[in-house]
């Protein structure tokens, strides 16, 4: 492990070393691209066979909490960006101050993903033996978090998604199904993703990075930046299929 | 002086203000996707969000993280990998938009 920047004998200059690095992330990060581009593709095509019930599915999706998640994600991504920007200038204190920035986005990330999950439990939107997309619809009583002007549309959308597809229910369930797992996977990246950074806080505590020696901090930066690019596409993949009415 | 001694490490840095600027368009790209959304435009709202949402990544992978400014070669493993992802996704909708099933139906077979 080599802590302060010292040249391995294979290399000429540290700028060749830490561009080798680079590319090697790089590397990994295109096995990352072809991970996530085939769960999408298949996303694609069953939602293009099933467009009625992935639409249904997606408005019942929070809007609201999704841009938010956006927006968090995006900002935590300019703080990390920061963080190798400090670490490449040598200024220690900025760098601790944004990574744990990026973890607290992180983390305000996880919370919303917890309420939006949470609610998905509450109207019976977890594929398995009690999903039921019209649960909401049979018993509004429970799903009182629900404004009455967005059940009434809910509801509007439910007829006509039932006329289009005799099966609503499985088919939606499918929609739920990718959304659980495609954002649980991405989740799961956001999990490694803040355990990194963890680590990166407790070096750059010690000092660690320095202009001279920051390959860690741009690495993780890289990993970090690739996850808010999966989210990029999920939003509009999963949130925004059939908003306008 | 050996070669492992020198101080300068010529790494492109990126300023604070370009971090600035790029994080700001991206708001306002996020906002636009948003807005498009609501706007009925049928097969093409998937068009245009998938086109503001690669604009948006195309950002953060060349500014975010300094694909701009990275060497030749580590700019070739990003472009051989989204060209690779494209033919993932070129060639299996090719196929399933060009298929037949044997009962004559095209796909969305049902």
């Amino acid at each position: 492990m080599h802590r302060t920047g010292e040249l391995y004998g294979q290399f000429k200059t540290l700028e060749q070393q830490k561009d080798t690095a680079t590319l090697g992330m790089w590397i990994f990060l295109v096995t990352e691209v072809m991970f996530f581009g085939g769960i999408m593709l298949a996303y694609t095509l069953n939602r293009h066979v099933y467009f009625a019930a992935f639409s249904m599915g997606s408005n019942t999706l929070s809007l609201k909490l999704g841009a938010f998640n956006t927006i968090v994600l995006l900002a935590s991504s300019f703080t990390m960006a920061m963080a190798v920007w400090s670490s490449q200038t040598g200024k220690k204190n900025l760098i601790t101050m944004f990574l744990a920035l990026t973890l607290l986005l992180g983390f305000v990330f996880f919370g919303v993903k917890y309420v939006e999950y949470t609610q998905k439990f509450h109207h019976h939107l977890v594929p398995g033996k009690s999903f039921d997309i019209f649960y909401c619809s049979k018993n509004p009583a429970k799903c009182q978090d629900i404004s009455e002007a967005d059940m009434k549309v809910e509801n509007e959308e439910l007829e006509k998604a039932s006329a289009a597809d005799p099966d609503l229910n499985a088919h939606a369930q499918l929609y739920y199904s990718a959304y659980f797992g495609m954002t649980g996977l991405h989740a799961l990246h956001m999990v490694i993703g803040a355990g990194l950074l963890l680590w990166l806080l407790k070096n750059s505590l010690a000092g660690a990075y320095t202009p001279r020696w920051n390959t860690p901090v741009d690495m993780v930066g890289l990993y970090w930046h690739f996850v808010d690019i999966v989210w990029i596409y999920l939003f509009p993949l999963l949130y925004l299929i059939d908003r306008h009415k | 002086m050996t070669e492992h001694e020198h101080p300068e490490h010529e790494e492109h840095i990126v300023s604070p203000g370009l971090y600035l600027t790029i994080i700001l368009t991206l708001m306002v790209l996020t906002a636009a996707t948003v807005l498009a959304a609501y706007v009925a435009l049928g097969q093409f709202n998937i068009v245009v969000a998938l086109t503001i949402a690669t604009v948006k990544a195309t950002l953060v992978v060349l500014f975010f993280m300094h694909a701009k400014y990275q060497p030749k070669r580590t700019q070739l493993v990003i472009i051989a990998g989204i060209f690779w992802l494209g033919l993932l996704l070129f060639m299996t909708m090719a196929d399933y938009v060009s298929r037949i099933d044997y009962r004559g139906i095209r796909f969305p077979f049902s």
